[in-house]
């Protein structure tokens, strides 16, 4: 049995105070009034010298493409007064959406391991793998993180558009959606009612499935029979079929629908493919950190080797995703998709650069060496850099659509991080005490113990 | 050439094959090569083989072939000819890059894979009509042979083999 140290659990609960700290001073410092907006803007403009008026039309048609604001589009570049006001209008929305976004970027990203690592779990179970069992109740503990984590995601969503002034999706405000004839022809989906209902039927299959999956494995300890393991095999691959259903419509109506007005096929495959190396990479860095306290003398570095066998293989397959979005909308040049990355290439050229870097190049030539998969420090330190990398991609999914040009990693960004760490940390390693930390019931456990590579 | 003497001892388990190799070289006897129908995971190990370079070897066929599919697609479609075709941007390598990665990764892949295959040909001494070195026809099918050079201590080696659970050992003249 694994016991929850008291410093990890000190650690845990100083990350939510510092973060809620964060996040708090985020919405403080987030309310701007019109006038202190135009006084920046003209603070602005003085340092940028001459090129403002073009700079100001060409940030107002972006306006107009991401955030579908018809009403600017109409607004002519001679009446410089109330070209003024709109700009600083919209500005000052930015500015507000700031610690909404960060806060759903980084709720998100920790929902998602969660998840990531559920669909994980589920896959060795179906596919009746031999190497992974040792890792079932690690894998077990980070996907109680699900139930919490998605519901919160889920809130914070709906909270944007009831309490908030519409900080996150455009299409929750009923004056853009009167404009807006794209989005009334997509109210069918997107409508809040029918939001949070979906959302509700994702999470609870998803919670459902953690339930009693975790139900059969602990009943299977201690069990004469393989019956709970025929059950969990059998609750495992009906869960991935609706796992990658609702996954799919999860990211249409979580992610893409920030951008109400882009749209992309493989999207959901992307999304999945995020939070699936993400889950693998916690997986890794949880296993090598039981592992140095002693508490799985069982796990050894053939079964470190195979988890970053994964992380290399999924860090590709999520590459191979972002590319062919990204190239096909790029080769093809449709204005109406291409918008969607002409924000990102032009308002977030290094985060999104970046985490190509930091997804593809850094994991493919740190761990395709096999001698250096099963070097924990090594893993420890490419599972980083991996969980950092996926960590920007969100924030790419989400902040351009809602902060535009105002992005910055600063306070409330660390704030939200810092305080979803916490709550994961706390939420995993409590539910880590819950059992033992192998599943000795399992019928392939012996050979998962003799795993060899 | 003097001719040398060898001693084939043949097995027909893999296990017992395996452990046969262990107690020869626990014995510190050289074994010059072992002969098998397929292959017996763990057995490199055993005989204390060094690890192979090959995976090493294809990187870096990678890298040239990655480096060929760059230089000659910047030349043809960047410098020697950049014409405007479907408004793509062709004004340096790097802003018309999506286009090109397809490629770049297929010559990666070819050359890492072929250029490997080639080097495993050539160090393996694999080619079409080779006389096949194959000591005992058996070996292809269902027996094991390991095989031993003979420096006068013939005795001790045979009575070590058949103690190993060899189910014949053969003394053979290899006339070079």
């Amino acid at each position: 049995m694994y016991t929850f140290s008291n410093k990890l659990k000190t650690f845990s609960i100083i990350l939510m105070v510092l973060g809620l700290l964060g996040v708090g001073y985020g919405f403080m410092t987030s309310h701007k009034s019109l006038d202190e907006v135009k006084t920046m803007l003209a603070e602005e403009a003085s340092h940028h010298g001459g090129g403002h008026g073009e700079e100001t039309a060409h940030a107002v048609a972006d306006a107009h493409d991401t955030h579908g604001e018809v009403a600017h589009g109409e607004v002519t570049h001679a009446e410089d007064a109330h070209h003024g006001d709109a700009h600083a209008e919209h500005v000052q929305h930015q500015i507000a959406n700031r610690p909404w976004s960060a806060l759903y970027v980084a709720a998100f990203f920790f929902m998602m391991i969660g998840l990531g690592v559920l669909a994980f779990y589920a896959v060795q179970i179906a596919s009746q793998a031999g190497w992974s069992p040792v890792l079932f109740r690690v894998m077990e503990a980070i996907t109680a993180y699900v139930l919490p984590g998605a519901l919160i995601v889920l809130a914070i969503a709906i909270a944007s558009g009831t309490i908030g002034h519409y900080n996150l999706f455009i299409w929750m405000n009923p004056e853009v959606v009167a404009e807006d004839a794209l989005i009334q022809g997509k109210s069918g989906w997107l409508n809040l009612p029918m939001f949070a209902v979906r959302g509700l039927v994702f999470i609870a299959g998803w919670a459902l499935y953690r339930h009693f999956a975790r139900k059969f494995s602990i009943a299977q300890d201690n069990a004469k029979y393989n019956t709970n393991f025929k059950k969990s095999f059998r609750i495992a691959a009906a869960f991935l079929v609706f796992f990658i259903y609702s996954e799919s419509m999860m990211s249409w109506d979580w992610v893409m629908s920030v951008d109400p007005h882009w749209f992309s096929t493989l999207f959901g495959w992307y999304v999945f493919a995020s939070m699936f190396v993400s889950g693998i990479t916690v997986i890794a860095l949880m296993s090598i950190y039981l592992k140095s306290k002693g508490y799985l003398e069982f796990v050894n570095e053939n079964h470190l080797h195979d988890v970053a066998k994964f992380m290399f293989a999924i860090s590709i397959f999520w590459t191979y995703l972002w590319f062919s979005q990204f190239m096909l909308i790029w080769y093809s040049n449709i204005p109406e998709e291409v918008t969607y990355f002409i924000t990102r290439i032009n308002d977030y050229k290094l985060p999104f650069f970046g985490m190509v870097a930091l997804n593809f190049v850094f994991p493919l030539l740190l761990l395709m060496n096999a001698d250096f998969k099963r070097v924990p420090w090594f893993v420890v330190m490419t599972g980083i850099v991996i969980l950092f990398g996926h960590y920007i991609d969100i924030f790419n999914m989400i902040m351009p659509a809602t902060v535009g040009d105002r992005w910055f990693i600063g306070i409330p960004e660390i704030g939200s991080i810092l305080l979803f760490a916490g709550l994961f940390i706390f939420v995993v390693f409590t539910a880590l005490t819950k059992a033992p930390l192998l599943a000795k019931g399992y019928p392939l456990i012996k050979e998962s113990e003799d795993f060899h590579y | 050439m003097e001719a040398s003497k060898v001693i084939h001892a043949i097995y027909n388990d893999d296990d017992v094959l395996m452990s046969a190799v262990k107690k020869v070289k626990a014995a510190k006897y050289h074994i010059d090569e072992v002969y098998t129908p397929f292959p017996v995971h763990g057995l490199d190990k055993a005989m204390g083989l060094a690890p192979t370079r090959i995976a090493i070897a294809a990187f870096l066929y990678g890298l040239v072939g990655l480096t060929v599919a760059t230089v000659m697609m910047n030349f043809i479609m960047i410098e020697d000819w950049p014409q405007n075709i479907g408004g793509k941007p062709s004004f340096s390598y790097l802003e018309n890059m999506p286009a090109f990665v397809p490629i770049m990764f297929e010559l990666t892949v070819f050359f890492a894979a072929h250029l490997m295959v080639i080097t495993f040909y050539l160090r393996s001494r694999m080619w079409p009509f080779k006389n096949a070195e194959n000591p005992d026809p058996r070996t292809t099918d269902d027996h094991f042979l390991m095989e031993i050079s003979v420096h006068g201590n013939e005795e001790a080696l045979q009575s070590l083999l058949s103690e190993t659970g060899a189910v014949e050992i053969n003394l053979i003249d290899k006339a070079h």
